[in-house]
């Protein structure tokens, strides 16, 4: 009997086509899906050509999905989302995304059913990460990790040794996965699972919708983690069977399988968590926040910009005016949660309130367009990072945080909670 | 594959800045990027390094910028494979991806003076001071990887594979 493994050793282990593997060996597996976006790969297509490659390795097996500088905000980001245009047209590539099909990477491959258990994810996009939540074992790459994956539909990975969080208790109102994977990361680091595969594990993530497994996956990245699992279970099995168009197998850590460290939390004692700025472990519970006023409130991204992100916004919103000189910008993920949001009256709302509507876009997160900071700004956003400069001036802050607290913060005008709402 | 050089020692946390300084980076020809490598660790280290020779540093080499470069420059300045603890993530896919061999071992640094002389076989992982014998463990490089540092790297190897399919 092969020795017990856990969910990413078993799912390498599968794709290196051998019964099991151990962490530190180096494995050559096979990729289900390889991405990239409009900055990633460009970079990518220029390898492919100068390698003289012909032809990729499975035209349905690539997504490129143009959503950073989309709609193009100018002519170099024009001419990069034409490049992956025009490879796509040249290779027939299926999962090709832009204009008003586009959405958020992270968001749109899982909800169009093209990332699925099981799979091996290699992107060029370090947030690709966010797929562990279906149960895949999936990581960002370099651009020429992506070129040689498109041409030979494999890739080489150190397998990582993992680390297990466990949550029990009961969670406390407001809190979400957004607020679990802020006060991991607080707790252990931003390199407290350097190199690692995080598995989250326990009755809370149990009873979270995949929404808020989404949201704890795409951070892993932000404690240095090389993937963030979740075993798939009934939630994860109702979510996939709706989209998924080929098959795919779920694998579960075996009950002894070795870990680097097993962390457990009692969620009963977590507040919703704020990211101070310059890092995401720069965490502190929101009573603990004395008074931080906002220029701009950002709900969106592959963090928090789905449908379940926006109903908690604009449940708070109803009826309500967000705080004078102060900017809120709503980007619903993907053309579908947009399409939701609007049949739901969540986008009347916003805009009652007195918020932006932008398209699926990344846009603010990475200081692109549609919400670059000034000088000496300060915004509270749903994305996942807040380093120095990261959504626009070097002397501009972001402050990160759930959807329930950016919307209540945008009508507090500072840092708050809907508690304090009347 | 065996790889045996002369020893040269660095310490901990040699960032991808200290292994090629940025102010380079407007080329990517290997020769020119190997004319500074480490220059900034050791100004004299271009001059000195021998080909086959090996690096010995402390924990986190390679930490800081992605940039593939840094291996590109060791690689081309004749290192034959660094020796640290650990390696930092991007630089260790980078390092296996443009065919430079790197190998992880704890006690190398404390074990394994200057000037000494090694020996490290890839199959086994096993790495020897010849210099006073002392024998340590790394992690074994397979053959896959082994074939694809042989062929200069990642895409060289997927150009010779198609090449060979042809
Ligand atoms: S939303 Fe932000 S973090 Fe997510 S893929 Fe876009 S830029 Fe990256």
């Amino acid at each position: 009997m092969s020795r017990p493994m856990t969910i990413a050793e078993k799912i390498l282990a599968a794709h290196a086509g051998t019964d099991e593997v151990r962490p530190g060996q180096l494995v050559d597996v096979q990729v289900d899906m390889a991405l990239g976006n409009d900055i990633t790969a460009p970079i990518s297509i220029e390898i492919f050509r100068e390698a003289g490659a012909k032809k990729v390795f499975d035209r349905e097996k690539i997504a490129l999905v143009a959503d950073h500088f989309t709609p193009n905000k100018d002519i170099k980001s024009a001419e990069q989302v034409r490049t992956l245009r025009e490879f796509s047209d040249e290779h027939a590539i299926k999962h090709f995304y832009e204009g008003g099909q586009v959405g958020v990477e992270h968001c749109l491959l899982p909800e169009k059913g093209i990332v699925l258990p099981g799979d091996v994810v290699i992107g060029a996009d370090s947030h690709t990460c966010t797929y562990g939540a279906l149960g895949a074992f999936a990581t960002g790459a370099g651009s020429t990790d992506l070129a040689a994956a498109m041409i030979t539909g494999r890739t080489w990975f150190k397998v990582p040794e993992s680390i297990k969080i466990v949550y029990k208790g009961e969670l406390q109102p407001w809190v979400c996965g957004k607020d679990l994977i802020l006060y991991t990361i607080g707790d252990i680091g931003v390199d407290g699972a350097l190199y690692m595969a995080m598995e989250f594990t326990g009755p809370v993530i149990e009873s979270l919708p995949m929404s808020d497994r989404f949201t704890m996956s795409n951070m892993a990245i932000e404690a240095g983690g090389k993937a963030g699992l979740v075993n798939p279970d009934s939630t994860t099995e109702q979510y996939v069977s709706a989209r998924a168009s080929r098959s795919y197998q779920v694998y579960h850590s075996d009950e002894n399988a070795e870990y680097a460290r097993v962390v457990e939390y009692d969620c009963s004692k977590i507040e919703p968590q704020i990211a101070f700025p310059h890092l995401p472990e720069n965490t502190v519970g929101i009573s603990e926040v004395a008074t931080v006023e906002l220029d701009q409130v950002v709900i969106g991204s592959c963090t928090n910009g789905r449908i379940e992100d926006l109903a908690i916004a604009a449940a708070i919103l109803k009826g309500r005016k967000i705080a004078e000189e102060l900017r809120l910008i709503v980007l619903p993920a993907t053309p579908a949660i947009w399409t939701e949001a609007l049949d739901k009256g969540f986008l009347k709302t916003f805009i009652e309130a007195g918020a932006v509507i932008g398209p699926p876009t990344c846009g603010p997160c990475l200081g692109g367009h549609m919400g670059v900071l000034a000088k000496g700004e300060r915004a509270l956003s749903t994305t996942n990072r807040n380093f120095v400069g990261r959504m626009g001036h070097p002397e501009s802050e972001v402050y990160l945080a759930s959807p329930a607290i950016a919307a209540a913060s945008a009508v507090l005008g500072r840092i708050g909670s809907p508690e304090e709402l009347s | 594959m065996k790889i045996r050089g002369n020893v040269w020692k660095f310490g901990e946390n040699i960032d991808t800045d200290a292994i090629i300084p940025a102010r380079y980076l407007n080329t990517s020809d290997p020769k020119e990027l190997a004319r500074h490598c480490m220059e900034d660790a050791d100004k004299d280290f271009p001059d000195k390094v021998r080909p086959g020779d090996i690096l010995v540093a402390g924990k986190n080499f390679g930490c800081g910028s992605s940039r593939e470069h840094a291996p590109i420059a060791l690689k081309a300045a004749g290192v034959g494979c660094v020796i640290a603890p650990s390696f930092a993530r991007i630089f260790y896919r980078n390092a296996f991806n443009m065919g430079l061999p790197i190998f992880e071992c704890a006690e190398a640094p404390e074990e394994i003076e200057e000037g000494h002389e090694v020996e490290v076989d890839a199959d086994s992982g096993t790495i020897i001071d010849l210099t006073t014998g002392r024998e340590m463990k790394a992690q074994p490089i397979p053959p896959f990887m082994q074939e694809l540092i042989a062929d200069g790297g990642l895409i060289a190897h997927i150009l010779k594979k198609s090449g060979d399919e042809q």
